[in-house]
Parts: structure tokens; C-alpha cells; sequence
């Protein structure tokens, strides 16, 4: 029996530092991703803990009262904020599938990429300076509204919209456009009656998407819907309180009670927007799904 | 016809809007410019009694958090990607890539909120006395802790960063052909050196564009950034120091400026802000572009 070892199976020391260094860089990225994970439960555990104890009937149903005095709620934030995001998605909505629509069924394809330059160029454009815009064209002269308010959140919600709606159509399977106008549709009619009810789906979700991120945007509202009165307001030509105007005026109050206020705020407003980022992943996963299928 | 008229109408009108904002931002800046000219930029004085106004301490407060912001944020967005697109078992790639995705989702007034009644005060009666105490001769971490300032205003950002460019660079890490990173890791490779000298490399220009995104997301940030920095002037040396970002100044003064010289001052401040983002959202787009292009895909 010879004594030499099997050559594959020698371990030399430059082996193991590169072994040793593999494993480090592994570990570091697990424990990057872990530690966003605990950021991420971090926040949510400790806005729901400081938030509950304030979570009351009252809270839903009654205005605030004034300074010093407790109790009280923040139904006219609840009731501005649901208007505001409401009116935003009426406008942004039509306007983003249109959008999506001309940029996959329309436009030669230099145009569309110009489109598609122009949404991503208009996401980027800080929420601050979209409020700043609003002010200076329908604020100035007018005073504040919701209306304006509203305006200036569609802004933010078009390119959203528009985008992942874009993502979706493209995946509705060539065949079906195929056959609309195989069977004498025009490309109007096929694009109502084959590829929008395909790709509804994926519509609702990017729309889900867009609500969630308008209801919790605060800049836009800061110079248009800011000065409201302390009550609930349904003139859309008036301003109205919101959810987040509420919890950044009040998370800079030295008022213990009107941090409390602030952190209810937050968890009603951070438990909405949460619940639809799952809802509209949750969808746009089966959208997915059903789409391949029908290939 | 009508549905392609619309449709058309519906594009028209994005392209108008992104002009009229670039339009009516510089008109409401008018005056300012024509009394500041471009010694605004350099001016760091904010006084609404002589009526004088600069921005320059707001534009360094804007470079200072967002650089250091990136700097957290990039290696570990980047670890991240990495994570979920190379090393994380598959069952677990879905929830945890869901559950970064959700950390960009949470509103930034209520991370602001966080920072300022949570973090802050963690800081300031933990970590703050403790890098003061053991690095204190550096001027970086000199002066009192606070609850307020630099540091907590630079770990919001980054919280708000970090999911951004984890999940461009998760898509990029993706996108690696198979071939090729099979083909490193039969030469032998661990998976570190096949990411090291083929997928890093492979994605490198994407990457620039993720962290451009990074950087035009922490420059725009007007809430959470304003919660948290404390809104003073001036160019702390410190870390624990308050001060001000284009901005968090605007936010700030939302309830009303003294005089329309300040309103137009702020609108000023807005102009400049938003040349900053287009540069960046731009070049970004550029960016992608030509490696979509050199790739030969959409």
C-alpha cells in the first residue's frame, strides 16, 4: 500500500484564506439583510407599541381639541386624507393608463422611450418641489384647497402608475392582440376589449401601490392643504386636515399628548399603507401567474 | 382613433407637466434671483429681518447628509442584493426581498417621527457620549450630543436609502447570465470570487445608476430630514450638530414666510434643488440606457 494522499484533497493554506474569506463576505451580506429586517421590525414594533395605548373610538370619531385640554381625535385628518388621496387616484389613475396604453400599443418605439424618460425623470422630482410647483399655479391667487392638494399627490402617483401598468401589458401574450384584430377589431377596440380586462389585475395593483405611497406623502401638502380648520371639511375648494400633516405637526410638539396624537397617527396611517404594500404584492403575484398561464 | 388620441393626450400632458414645474419653480424664484443673482449660492445668511437670504450652508447640509447617507447605505444595499440574489435559500428569497420592499413603503413622516422621538434620544444618551468619550479628539464627534442634528437626519436617510438600491442591485445581481457564474464557479471560484470578478463587474455601470437613485432620493428628502436635523444654519464640524438641507429649510417654513422675498428665496432654494435631482435622475437614466442597449434588450 503506497502512503501518497490524494492530491484533490490536499487543503493548502491559500486554500483555506480563501475558503475563511468566502464565508466572511457570505455572513456579512446575511447579517446586511438581517439587520434590515430588524430596522424594518424596529420601527413597526415601536410605532404600534407607543401608538395602541391612544387608539380609541374617539380618536376615529372625534376632531381635536384644543391645546391642554384631552381627549379628543383626528377624524378631520382621516376624512381630508381619504378626499385628498381619493380625488389624487381619480386624476392619476386614467391619466397613467393612458399613459401606458399610448407607450405599448401606440408609439414608435423612440417616443415611447422619451415617455418612459419623462416618468422617471418626473418620480425624481422631490415631493417638496411638486408642493413648491402647485403653490406657485393654483395656490398663489386661490388660496389653499384640497383640490390643489390632490393635484399635487396625482403628480406623484402618474409615473407609479403609469410604470408598472406598462410592466404588465407588455406581458399580455402577443396571440391575444393577434387575434382581436385577426378577427377585424380595431387596435382601440382590442386594447378595451382583449388587453385591458387581461391585464386588470395589474392595473389595481400598481393603483394599490400609488394609494399607499399618495396617503402617506406629506410634502406636497405642506404649502397647498396646510391651514385648515378644526373640523371635518368636504369642500374640495377649502383646505383639509391629513394623517401625515397631523403626525409631523405634531411630532414637533414639546406636548406629550400631542405626540401621543402623533403616534397614532402613524400607526393607523403606517398600518394602511402596509396592509395595501401586501395586498397589492399579494395581486400582483397572482396577475403574474395568470398571465403565464394564458400563454 | 379617440382611444389613441387620449392616450397620446395622456403622454403630452407628463411631458408638459415636468416643464411647467421646471417653469413656474424658477417664475416664484424670480425675485430672489434678480435680487441675489448667483450669490445666493454662496451666501450663507438667512435673515428675515435684514431680508437677506443664501443657501449655501443648506446646500453643504444637503451634501453632507446625503453623502454620508450613501456611504452607509451603498455596501450594504449592495450586501443585500447580493443576499437575495445569490446567497439566500430560494424559500427565503421572496419574504425577505418583501420585507425590504416594505421598509421603503413606510411613510417618511413616520420614520421621521421615529427618528426624532426614538432614535434621537437613543443617540444621545448611548451611542453619542460613547464616540464622544472614545473618539472625541476627532472634531467629527466633538461637541454635545442632542437628539437633534447630523447623525440621527444621516440614519433616517439611509434607512430610506438602503431599500432603493438593494433592490435595483438585487435585479442586477439577477440579470448575470447563469452561464457565466456557473462557468467562474467551475473554474473553481468560491461564490465571494465569482461575485468579486464576475458579477460585480458584469453590473458595475448598473450599479452607478442605483446609487445616483440612492443619492437623488436622500438629496429631495423634505420630512424626515426636517424632523430630524434640528433646522439651524450654519456648517457644524460635528456629527452631533444640528443643521439645515435645501430641503428640510423648505419644509420648514411652510407656514408662512415673512416676506415675498423669502417666499421667492425658498422658491429659489427649490429651483436648486430640483436642477440637483434632474441632474442626477438623468444621468441615471442615461446610465441605463446605453447598458440596456450594449445588453441588446429593452
Amino acid at each position: 500500500m503506497s502512503t501518497e494522499v490524494n492530491p484533490l484533497t490536499i487543503v493548502t493554506p491559500r486554500a483555506r484564506r480563501r475558503k475563511l474569506v468566502g464565508t466572511i463576505m457570505e455572513l456579512v451580506a446575511t447579517s446586511a439583510a438581517v439587520l434590515a429586517v430588524i430596522v424594518l421590525l424596529i420601527v413597526v414594533v415601536s410605532v404600534a407599541r407607543k401608538g395602541l395605548p391612544a387608539l380609541n373610538a374617539d380618536f376615529f370619531t372625534k376632531n381635536p381639541v384644543p391645546f391642554g385640554q384631552t381627549g379628543g381625535g383626528i377624524k378631520n385628518a382621516i376624512v381630508g386624507t381619504l378626499i385628498m388621496t381619493g380625488m389624487a387616484t381619480l386624476i392619476a389613475v386614467p391619466v397613467g393608463v393612458l399613459i401606458a396604453i399610448f407607450n405599448t400599443e401606440f408609439a414608435a418605439p423612440a417616443v415611447a422611450e422619451f415617455v418612459r424618460l419623462v416618468l422617471n425623470v418626473l418620480a425624481g422630482v422631490p415631493t417638496i418641489v411638486i408642493g413648491i410647483f402647485i403653490f406657485g399655479l393654483l395656490v398663489v391667487g386661490n388660496g389653499q384647497s384640497a383640490i390643489a392638494a390632490s393635484i399635487g399627490l396625482s403628480i406623484v402617483m402618474v409615473p407609479l402608475i403609469a410604470r408598472a401598468t406598462e410592466e404588465v401589458l407588455v406581458l399580455v401574450p402577443a396571440s391575444l392582440r393577434e387575434a382581436g384584430m385577426g378577427l377585424g377589431a380595431t387596435r382601440a377596440r382590442t386594447v378595451v376589449t382583449v388587453i385591458l380586462p387581461t391585464a386588470v389585475g395589474g392595473i389595481v395593483t400598481a393603483t394599490i401601490v400609488a394609494v399607499a405611497r399618495a396617503a402617506g406623502e406629506t410634502a406636497p401638502l405642506l404649502f397647498t392643504s396646510s391651514i385648515f380648520a378644526n373640523a371635518v371639511v368636504t369642500d374640495v375648494h377649502q383646505a383639509m386636515a391629513s394623517i401625515p400633516l397631523t403626525i409631523f405637526v405634531d411630532s414637533e410638539s414639546p406636548s406629550v399628548a400631542d405626540q401621543q396624537t402623533a403616534w397614532a397617527a402613524a400607526l393607523v396611517l403606517m398600518a394602511g399603507v402596509l396592509i395595501m404594500g401586501i395586498i397589492g404584492r399579494a395581486l400582483s403575484l397572482r396577475t403574474r401567474r395568470q398571465i403565464e398561464r394564458a400563454r | 382613433m379617440l382611444l389613441r388620441g387620449l392616450a397620446g393626450a395622456a403622454a403630452l400632458t407628463v411631458a408638459i407637466v415636468l416643464v411647467l414645474i421646471a417653469y413656474k419653480v424658477v417664475d416664484q424664484a424670480g425675485d430672489a434671483i434678480s435680487a441675489f443673482g448667483l450669490g445666493f449660492i454662496t451666501s450663507t445668511e438667512w435673515n428675515a429681518v435684514t431680508n437677506q437670504f443664501g443657501a449655501l450652508d443648506l446646500i453643504w447640509g444637503t451634501a453632507v447628509t446625503s453623502l454620508f447617507a450613501l456611504i452607509l447605505a451603498v455596501p450594504i444595499a449592495i450586501a443585500i442584493g447580493l443576499f437575495l440574489s445569490e446567497l439566500a435559500p430560494r424559500r427565503l428569497r421572496a419574504p425577505v426581498g418583501a420585507l425590504v420592499e416594505l421598509l421603503a413603503a413606510i411613510p417618511s413622516v413616520v420614520l421621521g417621527l421615529w427618528g426624532i422621538l426614538v432614535m434621537g434620544p437613543f443617540l444621545e444618551s448611548h451611542i453619542e457620549p460613547w464616540l464622544n468619550i472614545h473618539l472625541g479628539f476627532i472634531p467629527l464627534f466633538g461637541g454635545t450630543p442632542s437628539n437633534v442634528g447630523l447623525l440621527p437626519a444621516c440614519l433616517v436617510l439611509t434607512i430610506m436609502v438602503v431599500p432603493i438600491v438593494a433592490s435595483i442591485s438585487r435585479e442586477l445581481f439577477d440579470s448575470v447570465p447563469g452561464d457565466l457564474k456557473a462557468g467562474s464557479l467551475a473554474l473553481g471560484s468560491t461564490r465571494w470570487e465569482m461575485v468579486r470578478s464576475v458579477a460585480i463587474p458584469q453590473v458595475s455601470g448598473g450599479l452607478v445608476a442605483a446609487v445616483i437613485l440612492g443619492l437623488a432620493r436622500a438629496l429631495g428628502e423634505a420630512i424626515a430630514v426636517s424632523q430630524t436635523i434640528g433646522g439651524a444654519l450654519g456648517r457644524p464640524t460635528s456629527i452631533f450638530g444640528s443643521a439645515d438641507t435645501l430641503a428640510s429649510r423648505i419644509a420648514n417654513q411652510y407656514q408662512g414666510a415673512a416676506t415675498s422675498l423669502q417666499t421667492s428665496s425658498l422658491a429659489y432654494l427649490a429651483t436648486i434643488l430640483l436642477v440637483f435631482s434632474l441632474v442626477a435622475n438623468i444621468s441615471a437614466q442615461l446610465i441605463v440606457r446605453r447598458i440596456r442597449r450594449r445588453m441588446g434588450t429593452r
